[in-house]
C-alpha cells in the first residue's frame, strides 16, 4: 500500500477542524468535570458523617472497578429513560468526567493528606474558622501538590476520549474511521489521527514532568 | 489566667502528664524547662486545644477548656466554645509553620481578616507595623521560603501577635534556627516580653534567655513539676537533684 498524499491533503482539513474540535471539547469538558467533581468527592469522603463518606466511597470504588466503555453505554442508554436528554458529546463528557473523578478524588486525597500537620495546627492556633482553614490553607497546598498527577489524568482523558465514538460521538478517530470506510482505506486517516495524539501527548507529558520536578520538594 | 487542675494526659499506654497542678497569673511570664519527653510541648498543645486532656481540667480566664455550661449541666466543649477560648491564646512553633501558599503580609493578615473580621486595609496596616517591629518591614511581599529561618520565625511571631492574644505560647522557638540567628529572635522576644502585659508560657533550653524573660521557672520531669520558683533561685541554687542534673546536662551540651 502506498501513501496517498492527495487524499491526505483532502481529508486533513476536516480531521483537523471537525474531528479535532470534538476531541478537544470532550477532553477539556471531561477534565474540568473530573477535576471539579473529584475535589468535591475527596471532601465528601473526609466527611465525619459515615452516611456521607461511606456511600460516596463505595460509588467511587464501583466506578473505578468497571470499564469506562460500560459506563458510557449505561449513561447513554439509561439516562434518556429518566427523561434526561442530551447530545452524545454531552453524555460523553459526563461519562468521562464521572469516570475520572473517581481517580482524581484519590489524587486530591493524597494531596490533602500530604499537607503537613503543622499547617493545620498553625491555622487552628490562629483561630481560623474550619472552612477558612480548608479554603485558604489546606486546599491551595493540596491542589498544588496534585497538579502533576492531574496533568497525567488530563493526558489520559485525552487519549481515552476516542472511546466516546461507541456512543456515536464523532471525534478525530471516529471521523477517521468514517472517512476510511468510504474508501475501505484506513492507513492515511488513522495515521493522521494517531500523529495528532502523539503531537499533543508528548509535549504534554514533558510539561507534566517539568511541573513534577518544579513542585517536587 | 491559666489553671491546670489534676491534669492527666495519656497517649495510649504512655502517661505524659500525671495529675498536673499549676497556675499562671495574668501577665506572668513562665518558662518550662526539663528533659526531652517530660511533657512540656504537650502542656502548650493542651492549652492551644491541639490536644484534649485525658482527665482533669484546664481553665483559661475562669473558663474551662474541655467543657462548657449548658443550662446547669457541663457538656463537652463545642467548636464555638473552643474558638472563644483560642481567641485569647497565640502560639509560636518550633518549625515556624508559615503558610507557604501566601506571602508574608498575607500570612499575618489572614487570621485577623477571616477570624476576627478586621477589614483588610486595617489588618494590613497593623501587619506592616508588626513587621516593622520584628525588623522585616521590607519583606512584606516576600514569599516565606525566601526568608532565613530567623526571619521566618519573626514573621511567625508577628502573625501570632496580630491576633492580639492575652497569652502567648512559645515552644522552643529558636531550636530549629542556625546558631547565629538565635540571638536576634531572642532579643525580639525579650523586647516583646518586657513591653506589654502579655502572659507568656515559654519552653526553652536557653537558660540565659529564660532568666532574662521569666518571672518563674517550672522544672518538669516525667510529667510532674519537680521544682517551681524564680529563675535566680532555680538556676543558682536548685533544690532538687533532678534539676541540678538537668541544668548540668544543658550546660555541657
Ligand atoms: N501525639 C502523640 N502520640 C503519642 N505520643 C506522643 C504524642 N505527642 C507526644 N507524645 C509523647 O509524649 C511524651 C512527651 O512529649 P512532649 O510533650 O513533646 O515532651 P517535651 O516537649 O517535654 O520534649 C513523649 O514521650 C512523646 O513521645
Ligand atoms: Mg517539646
Amino acid at each position: 500500500m502506498i501513501w496517498d498524499w492527495d487524499w491526505t491533503r483532502e481529508i486533513l482539513p476536516e480531521l483537523l477542524t471537525q474531528g479535532l474540535l470534538v476531541t478537544v471539547q470532550a477532553t477539556l469538558g471531561g477534565a474540568v468535570l473530573a477535576f471539579v467533581l473529584g475535589l468535591f468527592v475527596a471532601l465528601l469522603r473526609r466527611s465525619r458523617n459515615p452516611f456521607v463518606s461511606r456511600p460516596v466511597g463505595a460509588v467511587m470504588e464501583f466506578i473505578r472497578s468497571t470499564p469506562l466503555l460500560v459506563q458510557l453505554f449505561v449513561v447513554y442508554y439509561v439516562l434518556p429513560d429518566f427523561g434526561v436528554k442530551m447530545t452524545a458529546l454531552m453524555t460523553g463528557i459526563i461519562g468521562l468526567g464521572l469516570h475520572y473523578a473517581s481517580y482524581t478524588s484519590e489524587v486530591y486525597r493524597a494531596g490533602i493528606d500530604g499537607v503537613p500537620k503543622g499547617q493545620w495546627e498553625a491555622a487552628i492556633a490562629l483561630n481560623l474558622p474550619r472552612h477558612w482553614i480548608w479554603i485558604s490553607v489546606v486546599l491551595p497546598q493540596a491542589v498544588r501538590r496534585s497538579l502533576p498527577a492531574l496533568g497525567n489524568y488530563l493526558i489520559a482523558i485525552f487519549k481515552e476520549s476516542p472511546q466516546l465514538s461507541i456512543i456515536t460521538v464523532v471525534d478525530v478517530v471516529g471521523l477517521a474511521r468514517e472517512l476510511g470506510s468510504e474508501r475501505f482505506r484506513y492507513l492515511e486517516p488513522m495515521t493522521v489521527a494517531g500523529l495528532f495524539f502523539l503531537l499533543v501527548a508528548i509535549p504534554a507529558s514533558i510539561f507534566v514532568r517539568r511541573l513534577e520536578r518544579r513542585l517536587g520538594n | 489566667m491559666i489553671r491546670f487542675d489534676k491534669v492527666v494526659k495519656r497517649f495510649g499506654d504512655l502517661t505524659v502528664l500525671r495529675e498536673l497542678d499549676f497556675h499562671v497569673r495574668p501577665g506572668e511570664r513562665v518558662t518550662l524547662i526539663g528533659p526531652s519527653g517530660s511533657g512540656k510541648t504537650t502542656i502548650l498543645r493542651l492549652l492551644m486545644t491541639l490536644e484534649r486532656v485525658t482527665s482533669g481540667t484546664i481553665d483559661v480566664d475562669g473558663q474551662c477548656l474541655s467543657h462548657m455550661k449548658r443550662g446547669d449541666r457541663l457538656v463537652p466543649a463545642d467548636e464555638r466554645h473552643l474558638r472563644r477560648i483560642r481567641k485569647k491564646i497565640g502560639m509560636v512553633f518550633q518549625q515556624f509553620n508559615l503558610f507557604p501558599n501566601m506571602n508574608v503580609l498575607r500570612n499575618i493578615t489572614e487570621a485577623p481578616v477571616r477570624s476576627l473580621g478586621v477589614p483588610r486595609e486595617q489588618a494590613e496596616e497593623k501587619a506592616r507595623e508588626l513587621l516593622e517591629m520584628v525588623g522585616l518591614a521590607d519583606k512584606a511581599l516576600e514569599h516565606p521560603s525566601r526568608l532565613s529561618g530567623g526571619q521566618q520565625q519573626r514573621v511567625a511571631i508577628a502573625r501570632a501577635l496580630a491576633m492580639e492574644p492575652e497569652v502567648l505560647l512559645l515552644d522552643e522557638v529558636t531550636s530549629a534556627l542556625d546558631p547565629e540567628l538565635v540571638s536576634g529572635v531572642q532579643d525580639l522576644l525579650r523586647d516583646i516580653a518586657h513591653r506589654g502585659d502579655l502572659t507568656l508560657l515559654c519552653v526553652t533550653h536557653e537558660m540565659r534567655f529564660a532568666k532574662d524573660i521569666s518571672h518563674r521557672v517550672l522544672m518538669f520531669d516525667q510529667g510532674r513539676i519537680v521544682e517551681d520558683g524564680p529563675p535566680e533561685q532555680i538556676f543558682s541554687e536548685p533544690a532538687h537533684q533532678r534539676t541540678r542534673e538537668f541544668l548540668q546536662a544543658v550546660l555541657d551540651a
